[in-house]
């Protein structure tokens, strides 16, 4: 049978005024990686422990392979979990460690050998066996946190933020071996992390929450590609999407001194927000796509790219717009540019309720987007 | 005024030997010192313990004696029942340690793991009780334990003794689970650990050295205890260490028995002094932890 879980509008509230996790409806299928994202605070770590049976939802359900289990201990659920401190018994070997679920479940011994030899194997962990956590280095411990897990072999892996322990270069290590261990794993994995990277990465689903809100259920190309709303696509992208707010006409958008066609079939507002990645953004070369004037401001070196923050002429309110260059386009702060972009690359948002304007419908997998103005992140 | 002189380089040197002078004489001078402070009492006891009666009344005192006797050893044995009264010391400092961890310790995890309504004032309270001189209780105690005729009882003693320390090791072993990471407990019941079994074998096992350390705190203060033991327990052969070292009397009323007093007051830190050696890894453990990132 195929392994899924599936959450049905998850709610939960400390009181009526905290509410981390508002009305949560998504499915996990058997092979995917869901990756639930967002800034601290946006109840990503709390629908995880709901999952795991740490935290009662308030109303509700969590299905895994169609049976309920909302009202269930952690033990019974046959889930497995990595936690963000790797939670080793500290008073344990490795050994006992990667055991101790499989022993109180009454696994006959033999197998319990053999499938911890299994796991020792996979993550190369034979050296470690005998030895207590306290003498593990930080790599060491989340391996074996994770074999603790895989050698379960559950119906859903739950993972909360388990790289962010790590120094930078052991995480993007772990995070390519993360993504091929799992990918050999056969039931639905869910992960918490507030990094972007990680999650762009890791995900075959990506779930961005906000407030306790899902603003967007989709893969990692979706929700670069087409992000529901402004705050998805302040969020996604790093250096952080361009927001301009600006005025239009019904069938254009007026920016800088220039005219920009919105899509075919908006209704458009008398006032929308353009946005466009830094990245999208060049110095202009053909006629045949709209261009900004500009002067240049700063220009910082990030290495492979140049960021240059542009003030754009305009005859309304002074805006700003940040491109990422290459290094062979050479800028110096003080210049006046010319910058274009290609249509496809632009995304239209309502001003005032950041919702993504677009003549087609949303794409599928879009989910009940909500949104409050205070959560749109200033442009 | 700015150019450097040769007078402010070698008053430089001259601050850096003060320096060294400071580590290799004043510092260990002091800790020396400090330690004979600490010490001189008991070396005292200790050296009167073994003199002579001759050199114990000697004038001037007889710091380094010529002759050594176990003889005051010996009296405590065979003219007192000594070893019963270091044995219901042991019975009742034991007695009450342990019950003093048994109730303190799921009381202090309850303090430190539930959102119990009131806990302020519960802990204000339990710090309350830490505050209150035990000598005021003791009137009041004697009527209570003449009432429910414990006189002469190991209870009379046990029970205080728990009672006194309780709130002591309710507060030690609060902030000890406190600070004991949470997602261990959570790890605990995702791998299928009951509420009993994950108490039993993950949360005991590591809070070992916080018991052994607040263990022998409780057993230190119940094994020196001496108002209680005094007035509680009236029979001979009942009585603890301290009120026995302290009961000891000479020949005749006009002789001091310092010899004897000396003995029994050595015999009766003996025990402490074993006790804190055997588990002084673990007390260091325990005093540190927490200290180190998990």
């Amino acid at each position: 049978m195929d392994k899924q879980l599936e959450l049905v509008d998850l709610r939960k509230a400390y009181t009526p005024q905290i509410i981390p996790v508002k009305d949560v409806s998504l499915t996990v299928k058997q092979g995917e990686f869901l990756t639930l994202l967002g800034p601290s605070g946006c109840g990503k770590s709390t629908i995880l422990r709901m999952i795991a049976g740490l935290e009662q939802p308030t109303s509700g359900k969590i299905l895994i392979d169609g049976r309920d289990v909302s009202r269930l201990g952690p033990g019974d659920r046959n889930i497995a979990m990595v936690f963000q401190s790797y939670a080793l018994y500290p008073h344990m070997t490795v050994r006992e460690n990667i055991a101790s679920g499989l022993k109180l479940r009454k696994t006959p011994p033999g197998e319990i050998q053999q499938r911890i030899h299994e796991v020792a194997d996979f993550l190369g962990l034979h050296e470690l066996m005998n030895r207590k956590p306290g003498q593990l280095s930080g790599g060491q411990r989340q391996r074996v946190a994770v074999a603790r897990t895989l050698v379960r072999r559950p119906d859903v892996f739950l993972l909360d933020e388990p790289l962010s322990n790590l120094d930078a270069l052991l995480r993007e290590h772990v995070r390519a071996e993360l993504k091929q261990l799992f990918q050999s794993q056969n039931a639905p994995v869910v992960y918490v992390t507030h990094d972007q990277t990680e999650a762009m990465t890791l995900s075959t689903k990506v779930a961005l929450l906000n407030n306790g809100f899902l603003q967007q259920l989709d893969t990692p190309e979706g929700i670069y590609g087409n992000p529901a709303n402004q705050f998805v696509a302040g969020f996604i992208g790093s250096p952080q999407m361009n927001f301009l707010r600006v005025l239009c006409d019904g069938k254009s958008a007026i920016v800088g001194n220039s005219l920009i066609p919105l899509p075919h079939g908006v209704t458009a507002p008398t006032e929308v927000v353009l946005g466009i990645r830094p990245e999208h953004v060049h110095l202009a070369n053909s006629e045949n796509e709209p261009t900004i004037h500009g002067q240049v401001f700063l220009v910082e070196n990030l290495g492979m790219h140049n960021l240059v923050s542009i003030q754009v002429d305009s005859v309304q309110e002074p805006m700003k717009l940040r491109a990422l260059m290459g290094m062979g386009e050479r800028v110096s702060s003080g210049s006046s540019v010319k910058l274009g972009f290609s249509i496809e690359s632009i995304h239209w948002f309502d001003a005032t309720t950041g919702d993504r304007l677009s003549g087609a419908p949303a794409k599928a997998g879009v989910a009940k987007a909500r949104y409050e103005l205070s959560d749109l992140p200033s442009p | 005024m700015t150019t450097v002189s040769p007078e402010d380089i070698d008053r430089d040197a001259l601050k850096r030997s003060g320096d060294s002078i400071v580590k290799r004489l004043i510092l260990p001078i002091s800790a020396a010192l400090t330690v004979i402070f600490c010490l001189a009492p008991i070396l005292w006891q200790l050296l009167t313990s073994f003199k002579v009666d001759a050199d114990i009344a000697a004038i001037p005192n007889v710091y380094i004696p010529s002759r050594y006797t176990l003889d005051h050893y010996r009296a405590l044995f065979e003219r007192r029942p000594f070893f019963n009264y270091i044995l219901n010391s042991a019975i009742v400092s034991i007695a009450s340690t342990i019950l003093a961890l048994g109730l303190g310790a799921p009381a202090a995890y309850a303090l430190a793991r539930l959102k119990l309504q009131g806990e302020r004032i519960l802990l204000a309270t339990i710090l309350l009780v830490t505050l209150f001189p035990p000598i005021l209780l003791f009137l009041g105690l004697l009527e209570v334990i003449r009432y429910l005729q414990l006189g002469n009882n190991y209870l009379a003693l046990i029970i205080p003794y728990t009672a006194i320390n309780l709130p002591l090791t309710i507060l030690v072993m609060r902030s000890f689970f406190q600070q004991l990471p949470k997602d261990l407990e959570d790890a605990a019941r995702v791998d299928g650990y009951n509420t009993g079994r994950m108490l039993l074998e993950i949360v005991l096992p590591i809070t070992i050295p916080a018991l052994v350390t607040t263990g022998i705190l409780t057993f230190i203060s119940a094994w020196n205890e001496f108002i209680f033991a005094l007035t509680f327990i009236t029979r001979e052969d009942m009585k603890t260490v301290p009120v026995a070292g302290a009961q000891l009397g000479g020949a005749s009323p006009f002789e001091v028995p310092y010899g004897p007093i000396a003995a029994a007051t050595v015999l009766g830190t003996i025990p402490l002094v074993l006790l804190v050696l055997f588990f002084q890894r673990r007390i260091v453990q325990g005093l540190t932890a927490g200290a180190v990132k998990g």
